[in-house]
This record gives structure tokens, C-alpha cells and sequence, in this order.
């Protein structure tokens, strides 16, 4: 009798821990806005299905003055932010963050970063490149990006999410949010972490493994 | 026995109290330098880091104890009117620009001075406000 009950309650143990193991590893969202579409299949039927929001073409001169787009990126997971050179409040502290999680991938080039100035009259190319060599990310890893003020803060506001704005009576000029944003390899956003709130990167890191591991499968 | 114990915790209770007796200036020191982590925190910690470790190239640490005792008269120009051009640190050259903080009163440059000269393995006593009003006067 004993015996028995030790068997069962052996028996029950292990069907636990085996059905715990059998769930769904765990997936990061899929951010803003998203639409039903009717997809025609290839033979002919159609179906519906949702379309997320992806951060559409781009196009835009990196800290060496060549064009880096969509392609740049292709097939990597990346970590976008917005910033400028002389600010001295967010960005230190959010480069900072950012550049931790770029130690820890150095490795790895399925990880990509991508950092856009605000600042369209004074970081020109040769600006980001002095800043990048300063915190000591020189490479084509970490990607800082120049545009015309239209189209960087058009992709900030409408796609990547984060508020921009060019301000006249703020010290520095500028005043932004100091999200990093996490896109995958269907540009899609995964994930918004304050890179000024260390539980917050701590969260990222944590999350980069995640989104990696799940296009392994 | 029952002497011997009463006087160890006769003992014991004076060594404490005065081991709690601090110096009035002892006492100051100690709230400037709470007060200066306070500002350091909303003000510095962004670019000179939690631990005064600096940012790779772009912000000088403040670990640099020799370079604090030498231009400690200094350190109220750099925090109230900005500083640029190369410094070295540490035996490194840094060639940035640091924001002034022209809000400040002179009391918080005190206190900050005297957070950052007692901290990150540096000891080097308290400042007062009026040092603080004496040093601005030679800012370059």
C-alpha cells in the first residue's frame, strides 16, 4: 500500500513537470497599430489575415556618409532609438544602456543597432562619426543615421512610435523620448524599453534572446 | 560577576555615545555630501555615471584623485559655466563639451563638489559656499 502510493505520487509528479515543460516557450508581442487583410492564396481562395505594423523603407546617410537602408538590416534583429550628439540630459544614459546590451552582442551579427539624430542642422555625418568613435562603437554594428528633418521625424512619430519634436525654448533645442525600440527581422515592432530605466534594458536584455530563439524555429 | 557586567555595559553605553558625538563640521560635511549625491544624481549622473566611471570618450570619469585635488578650485567654473577643450584625466585625453549648470547656487556646487571629492575612493574633506563664491570669482 505503501508502496503504491509512493508509485502514484511519483507518477503524478512527473506528469506535472512534463505538461509544464510542454508549454509554448514564451513569445514577445507584437506592438501598434494592426489590420485585417484578404490575402489571395496561391490557388485562387482567399483569406484573411492581420497585418502589424512594419517600419517601412528608409533610407538614410550613416556616420561614414554611406546610404544605409532596409536592406542594411535585412534578415537582424535591431534596437532603434532617437538622439542627438550635444544632448546631455536622455542620451548619455540611454547610450549608456545600449551600449551594454552591444558589448554583450559583439558576437553576435544577428543583432543590429540603429541610432537616429534629430539634430538635422549640426550632426551631420562627420559629427556622428566623432560621437560613435567617442563612446567607442565605431563599426558597421551600431549604425547612426542623418536625414532631413521631414523624414526622421516622420519615421519617429509614425513609425518606430517615439515623439520628437524640435523645441525653440528648450535648452538643448530638441526634447524626445528616450525609447529603444525593438524591431524584428519582419520589421515589426517587438518591444518600447525607456533606456533611462534600468528594470527596463534589464527587460530588453532579457527579451533579445527571446526574439532571437524564436527565428530559430 | 554581577559588578563585572554591569560595568562592561557602563563602558559599552559611553563608548557609544561617544562614538555618536560627531563634530559639528564632521555633521556638515555629512549633509553636504547626502545633499550633493542628491544633485549629482539629477544632474551629472547622466554622463559621469553612477560611479563617477565616466562614458568611454565622451565624459571624463571622477575617479581621477590627483586631477581633483589639483584643479579642485576649478571644478566650480566647470559646473556653473560649462567646460570645453581637452582636459586629461586619468592619463587620458578628453576633448568634449560639458554643459554649464548656470542655475546652480552656490551652495549646490558645495554640496557637489564635496559629494564627488569624498567619493569614488576620494577623501578630501568638506568646501563651503563661500570657497565655492571665491572660486567663481577667477573662473577664466
Amino acid at each position: 500500500m505503501k508502496l503504491n502510493r509512493s508509485i502514484l505520487s511519483a507518477f503524478l509528479f512527473g506528469t506535472v513537470v512534463f505538461l509544464a515543460s510542454c508549454q509554448d516557450q514564451k513569445k514577445l508581442p507584437i506592438l501598434g497599430p494592426r489590420e485585417a487583410a484578404t490575402i489571395k492564396n496561391a490557388d485562387g481562395s482567399t483569406t484573411v489575415d492581420t497585418v502589424y505594423k512594419t517600419i517601412p523603407a528608409f533610407s538614410f546617410l550613416n556616420q561614414d556618409s554611406t546610404l544605409i537602408n532596409n536592406d542594411t538590416f535585412k534578415d537582424k534583429i535591431y534596437i532603434a532609438d532617437f538622439f542627438f550628439t550635444s544632448c546631455t540630459t536622455i542620451c548619455p544614459t540611454m547610450h549608456r544602456s545600449m551600449k551594454t546590451i552591444f558589448d554583450k552582442y559583439k558576437d553576435n551579427p544577428g543583432v543590429m543597432f540603429l541610432s537616429h539624430t534629430i539634430d538635422f542642422k549640426y550632426d551631420h555625418p562627420s559629427v556622428l562619426k566623432k560621437y560613435a568613435q567617442k563612446l567607442g562603437v565605431d563599426g558597421s554594428k551600431w549604425q547612426f543615421a542623418y536625414g532631413s528633418k521631414d523624414s526622421i521625424y516622420k519615421i519617429a512619430e509614425k513609425d518606430y512610435l517615439v515623439a520628437v519634436i524640435e523645441d525653440s525654448t528648450a535648452k538643448e533645442g530638441y526634447v524626445h523620448q528616450g525609447w529603444l525600440i525593438l524591431i524584428d527581422k519582419q520589421k515589426r515592432i517587438r518591444g518600447a524599453y525607456d533606456g533611462t530605466n534600468p528594470e527596463q534594458v534589464a527587460q530588453l536584455t532579457k527579451d533579445i534572446p527571446v526574439l532571437l530563439a524564436e527565428d530559430k524555429k | 560577576m554581577r559588578k563585572l557586567i554591569l560595568s562592561t555595559l557602563f563602558l559599552v553605553i559611553i563608548a557609544m555615545m561617544v562614538y555618536s558625538c560627531q563634530s559639528s563640521e564632521q555633521l556638515k560635511q555629512d549633509i553636504y555630501y547626502a545633499n550633493g549625491r542628491d544633485l549629482y544624481i539629477k544632474h551629472c549622473q547622466n554622463c559621469h555615471g553612477s560611479k563617477g566611471e565616466g562614458l568611454n570618450e565622451l565624459a571624463p570619469p571622477l575617479t581621477d584623485t590627483v586631477f581633483l585635488k589639483e584643479n579642485k578650485q576649478k571644478i566650480a567654473c566647470f559646473i556653473k559655466n560649462g567646460a570645453s577643450g581637452p582636459i586629461t584625466v586619468n592619463g587620458k585625453k578628453y576633448d568634449g563639451k560639458m554643459p554649464d549648470f548656470a542655475t546652480l547656487a552656490n551652495i549646490d556646487i558645495a554640496q557637489i563638489v564635496v559629494y564627488i571629492t569624498n567619493t569614488y575612493g576620494n577623501k578630501q574633506g568638506t568646501y563651503s559656499p563661500e570657497q565655492i563664491a571665491e572660486d567663481l570669482k577667477n573662473c577664466k
